[in-house]
């Protein structure tokens, strides 16, 4: 991803702010600044008893889950199919209310969807009758704020490396420059938190590989707070600050792990490798 | 550079014009087809006109024939009259469609979202659906203060359905994960009407509007034998009743030429709506 590097490398040292602020297009207003300054931190999420039941479900999906994320960490939540980590993470988005207990993002409970708090899903969903920059646009169509779509949209569309395809439509594209679309859909409204549903398991080996790096390292130079639902120990290990690993029946979470693969997440890496290794064994061991 | 580069982009160019001058070749060939059914029916149209001609019995209506009725259709074209007798049938049309597109869109949207609506409201709409629509036109006449109005029902009734049902099913067809993405990204329910349900069902729509049209047009010519003074099936009516056939053969031929006109028109806007590629 040369556009990213390229972007981030030409403002190594206050990388969150600037980033933010040339994201948000706008140098001159200091209540702009303090709000993408603001929003660059990341937002600070808890989870208190949650539990959950499906409806005609005899017993709980989830049951008592205790965490908190602090702001700008990622977080990965793996677990086999079924552990109830998609729900756990559709909770935390406000896609649907849990039974009992309740999620809290800066202080305040989630009670709906907002576009301070973004899922990226599993397909990139994106609307084949809109260009790349019409879908990328969206969610600040939707908050309202169309007038920040011409500043805002082209440097999104550099972080993810899709300026020579903002007019086309988005049938034309491959399907990692698909999910590319999507991120940079989510990041346009300066989200604090997001909210990835094995985001990347529909691509092949290579691009997956490649837009886990991006997406990480765009993660951190924008400050945001991850939590990353996967079920493959390579992708938590490349991606996350810490692991929370999952058990079902009812889901709950067995295993809470700080992740140190060193400054180079690759296969390559001794340091890596050990890591993921030690993450292998946790999984294999509590999951 | 190697020789091998520069004949990379040489050979782009010129797929792409071999690929123009396929679709060229492909269009003539349809045109050229399309050119000689018309020829065959003009044909059938002769021979039968000259059968006529030659049949003891049927000789006083040998002006249906082609060529006198193409003389009076010059004839009408000259003196405007064309005009007159389409404008008010395509004003009644364009009234019975309208009115058929408000009550058929939104009707279609909430049967295509809500599932008990569609329960409640198959039976009885599939019911309504297979009345033939001039079987209304004694309950219009006496519903209706004016025969306009009566003939305006008469062709809603008969375009509402295919476009109610065009929606629906178009609804129906939409990827629940868009409609998740966009509650994800904050939209309400007008953005995700404006935004999502209409772009992704306008084609649909179209279907639908063609084909009510196609069935508005049919019931139109009976429908204005009714009480009217104007309008195709009025003009179609008065030829009869005055013996004159070349004028009778010509406002058929207006009928049928109009109602292609129309057809390809939507045609053209289905095409335009379709956010489907077709891989070329």
């Amino acid at each position: 991803m040369n556009a990213i590097s390229s972007f981030v490398q030409a403002r190594p040292l206050d990388g969150i702010l600037t980033l933010a602020r040339s994201l948000s297009g706008h140098h001159d207003d200091p209540r702009r600044d303090a709000k993408a300054e603001r929003n660059a931190t990341g937002a600070h999420v808890q989870i208190e008893g949650l539990q959950h039941r499906y409806k005609g479900a005899a017993a709980n999906c989830l049951d008592k889950l205790e965490f908190k994320v602090t702001p700008g960490q990622i977080v990965a939540l793996v677990g086999r199919s079924g552990c109830g980590k998609s729900t756990l993470l559709h909770l935390i988005g406000g896609l649907m209310q849990p039974s009992a207990g309740g999620v809290y993002i800066d202080g305040n409970r989630v009670k709906s969807a907002c576009p301070r708090w973004v899922v990226m899903f599993q397909a990139p969903s994106l609307f084949p009758w809109m260009t790349v920059a019409q879908n990328a646009a969206l969610g600040l169509r939707f908050a309202g704020r169309k007038a920040e779509i011409a500043k805002r949209i082209p440097p999104l569309l550099e972080l993810v490396g899709l300026t020579a395809f903002a007019d086309r439509n988005v049938q034309d594209l491959s399907g990692g420059q698909q999910q590319r679309v999507a991120l940079a859909r989510s990041l346009a409204t300066q989200p604090e938190l997001l909210l990835l549903d094995e985001p990347f398991s529909a691509l092949d080996a290579f691009t997956r590989r490649a837009l886990q790096q991006d997406v990480r390292r765009i993660a951190k130079e924008l400050g945001l707070t991850v939590v990353l639902v996967t079920h493959d120990i390579t992708e938590a290990a490349i991606m996350a600050d810490r692991a929370l690993v999952m058990a079902p029946d009812p889901g709950r979470i067995v295993t809470d792990t700080l992740l140190d693969p060193g400054p180079e997440r690759h296969r390559d890496n001794p340091q890596f490798e050990a890591e993921r290794a030690r993450l292998a064994t946790l999984f294999e061991a509590t999951a | 550079m190697t020789e091998a580069a520069f004949s990379q982009p040489d050979r782009a160019r010129s797929d792409a014009v071999n690929a123009r001058i396929a679709m060229l070749q492909g269009w003539l060939r349809s045109m050229a087809i399309g050119a000689l059914g018309l020829g065959i029916l003009g044909a059938l149209w002769a021979l039968g006109g000259w059968y006529i001609a030659q049949s003891p019995g049927m000789f006083a209506f040998a002006q249906l024939a082609p060529v006198p009725t193409l003389e009076r259709l010059w004839d009408m074209a000259q003196r405007g009259e064309i005009w007159d007798m389409s404008a008010p049938s395509l004003n009644r049309v364009g009234w019975g469609l309208g009115i058929a597109i408000l009550v058929g869109v939104p009707m279609g949207i909430l049967i295509g979202r809500l599932a008990w609506l569609r329960d409640l409201s198959n039976a009885p709409f599939q019911l309504l659906r297979m009345i033939s629509p001039l079987s209304w036109m004694p309950i219009a006449i006496m519903a209706f203060a004016t025969w306009d109005a009566a003939i305006i029902f008469l062709i809603f009734v008969a375009s509402v359905w295919p476009i109610m049902f065009a929606t629906a099913a178009g609804v129906k067809r939409i990827d629940p994960a868009w409609l998740k993405v966009s509650r994800n990204l904050g939209a309400n329910p007008v953005h995700m009407l404006v935004y999502v349900i209409l772009p992704a069902i306008a084609q649909d729509i179209m279907t639908g509007i063609r084909l009510a049209l196609g069935i508005a047009w049919v019931v139109l010519v009976p429908a204005e034998y009714l009480g009217v003074s104007s309008g195709l099936g009025f003009a179609i009516n008065d030829a009869r009743d005055s013996l004159d056939y070349a004028r009778l053969g010509a406002t058929v031929l207006v009928i049928g030429v109009i109602g292609y006109a129309l057809d390809s028109l939507c045609l053209l806007a289905i095409k335009r709506f379709s956010w489907l590629r077709s891989d070329t």
